[in-house]
């Protein structure tokens, strides 16, 4: 199965470039959509777009933060994506949230509604590969491509079956550790992506822990391109707002280029 | 029905399961490989059963209250996991996981803890096995329970603060799992109760059925039988687990009392939390909700999978208590028995002070899961 997001990534590697795929948290601050139009415009691939959750314990300080500012604003799954579904965002999109948010509305009803609000693909980086068929055979139905993590600790047996049952693309996790901005790119990060490079033609992005342009360069010099969370949240957090953050995008973009 | 192992995939009925980051599959795989390993080898169980005697002060023994038994009108048997070491059950669990890390080659622990019991439980293992120790525990708790934050620094546990969210259990379990990610391969993470990814709820769970065979034993010689009720307070439900795991072949009543403002199988929302599909207390959203409780350690809201599998099936029953009805009994058990409870396990007295008549000249044996020292403070500001 290969949908608008893979396509969309394929098609950035295919011209030779790296594929640069913020996320931002949905819900937070009253421009967060605006924002988003902005960060595709900046020269996004694609964009993550994170529905809060209570417990996000892949998430550090900042992704915390501003779930935490977004619940209390009164963000809900269905308020963002129904904000999602009447806009033209200019790329594909992928939701990130946590499992407990798909399965309170339904596996089948929060895929479906992913696929009406126009979103092709969904990350739940706390539903992995031995649970994960509950929510793929619901997810394949309504035609979402459901991203699968791969991390450093996973044995070499075990990512070939990651990357085989990945649709949009294969997130390889730079470290251990949580998201988060580090002052250095981790040691582990060029090797696992190294390593899922080796069993699939899939994309392969690096995210958790590529915190800045010359990060996400040094780190694409193996992978396929970059997820950059926390330092675009950061910068929304900071009132960035859309043509802020949108800056940031484009330093990124620019250097990935270069 | 007994409660059997889980499933391959780590259920127990529709419950459980291994809901983690993909970081900690591996980790989580290991270690169940290894808890299967070590519970299959004599001298991982004799060594084991050492400590629990030589260093725990096992068994503990069954204290017949007669002078409760008196004022309530049912026979009241107190299971006296008080009278262990470091004051709570929670000793059976961190020695069982203490010695395993060692066994796997783990050189550091990682905890969350409410009241602050398993807190001092893990760091005292660590202290007892030299490894390194930090104690996650959320800022409300660490202000309401400042003895067992002392303690823990004593024996040489670093313990850090969990400022998000609630600022309680709940969100000393998401810093736990954090840290966790990121030291996975040096670092076991000691989990405190019947919950979490497969194998916790079942490995914990296991850690704990000494003190339903011990009991199961006691009572037999006691009453010769088993006794009609079996009661246990439920916040993550270790203590209720272990207890239950002695009876839940017989036709022993059991019953869980869960605190009102923590009552997840009162609300009975599936959910998937903390690395388990369990009982939740969500909102319409799966938002998780705080639990709201006087007592620290059940301030929960979620439930061991393999408790919301025993009250689906209808083998355990689940009571909300109140507040008010736990400052009752924790005064009731004192005044009667000259015993001084924890408020988790007063949770259990309450409700069969509440139950009484329904417990009319019935056999009731409760899990007295721990001591009260570390909330006499608390009942001192509450009581005046």
């Amino acid at each position: 199965m290969s949908g608008a997001l893979e396509s969309a990534l394929r098609a950035r590697r295919e011209s030779g470039g790296k594929c640069l795929v913020p996320y931002l948290t949905g819900g937070l601050g009253d421009d967060w959509l605006e924002t988003m139009q902005a960060v595709a415009a900046a020269g996004a691939d694609a964009i993550e777009i994170g529905i809060p959750f209570s417990d996000p314990v892949m998430d550090g300080p900042t992704i915390q933060l501003a779930n935490d500012r977004a619940l209390e604003a009164g963000a809900s799954p269905q308020s963002i994506l129904d904000r999602v579904r009447g806009a033209d965002i200019g790329v594909p999109t992928a939701v990130m949230t946590y499992g407990n948010i798909a399965y309170r509305m339904g596996w089948d009803r929060f895929a479906n509604t992913l696929a009406d609000a126009g979103v092709s693909g969904c990350i739940l980086p706390d539903i992995p590969l031995e649970e994960s068929g509950a929510w793929t055979a619901a997810a394949d139905q309504a035609g979402i491509e459901t991203v699968l993590l791969a991390a450093p600790t996973a044995p070499d047996e075990r990512l070939p079956r990651i990357c085989e049952r990945s649709h949009g693309f294969v997130y390889a996790v730079g470290l251990l550790g949580i998201t988060g901005v580090r002052a250095e790119l981790a040691d582990s990060a060029k090797v696992i992506a190294a390593r899922v490079k080796h069993v699939t033609d899939k994309p392969v992005l690096v995210g958790v822990g590529v915190g800045t342009p010359s990060q996400a360069v040094e780190v694409s010099e193996v992978a396929d391109g970059v997820v950059v969370g926390s330092a675009i949240v950061q910068r929304m957090l900071d009132g960035g707002g859309p043509e802020g953050v949108a800056e940031l995008v484009a330093e990124f973009r620019a250097a990935l280029d270069a | 029905m007994a409660m059997t192992d889980p499933s391959s995939s780590g259920r127990f009925g529709d419950f459980g399961g291994m809901f983690v980051p993909e970081t900690l599959v591996p980790a989580c795989q290991e270690l169940d490989k290894a808890f299967r390993e070590a519970w299959a080898d004599e001298a991982f169980r004799a060594e084991l059963h050492r400590l629990l005697t030589d260093y725990a002060g096992r068994p503990s023994p069954v204290t017949v209250c007669d002078n409760l038994s008196e004022e309530l009108g049912c026979q009241v048997l107190l299971k006296r996991e008080d009278l262990n070491h470091t004051g709570s059950h929670k000793i059976n669990n961190v020695l069982g996981q203490a010695l395993l890390a060692k066994r796997m080659g783990k050189t550091k622990l990682v905890a969350e803890t409410g009241a602050g019991q398993h807190g001092v439980a893990t760091a005292t293992a660590a202290a007892l096995f030299g490894m390194d120790c930090v104690v996650y525990m959320g800022t409300v708790d660490i202000e309401r329970q400042k003895l067992n934050v002392f303690r823990m620094k004593l024996l040489g546990a670093e313990v850090r603060a969990a400022e998000s969210g609630s600022q309680t259990l709940k969100d000393a379990v998401n810093e736990a799992m954090r840290h966790w990610v990121a030291v996975v391969e040096s670092t076991h993470y000691c989990l405190g109760s019947v919950m979490g990814p497969h194998p916790y709820p079942w490995m914990v769970r296991e850690f704990h059925r000494v003190i339903g065979d011990e009991a199961r034993a006691q009572c037999q010689a006691l009453l010769g039988g088993v006794p009609d009720v079996v009661v246990a307070c439920v916040g993550g439900g270790s203590n209720a687990a272990g207890i239950f795991s002695g009876f839940a072949d017989t036709d022993a009543l059991l019953v869980g009392a869960e605190p009102a403002g923590g009552a997840a199988v009162g609300r009975a929302v599936p959910g998937i939390v903390h690395g388990s599909f369990s009982y939740l207390m969500q909102d319409e959203w799966g938002q998780v909700l705080e639990a709201e409780s006087i007592s620290a350690g059940l301030d929960y809201p979620g439930i061991g999978p393999e408790h919301a599998h025993l009250a689906a099936i209808g083998r355990a029953r689940y009571e909300p208590v109140t507040d008010a009805e736990v400052i009752e009994a924790f005064q009731l058990l004192s005044r009667t028995e000259g015993i001084i409870p924890a408020l988790e396990s007063a949770h259990g007295l309450a409700w069969i002070s509440r139950a009484r008549e329904e417990l009319a000249g019935k056999t009731v044996l409760l899990n007295l899961s721990g001591r009260g020292d570390k909330d006499v403070g608390q009942m001192m500001d509450i009581l005046g």
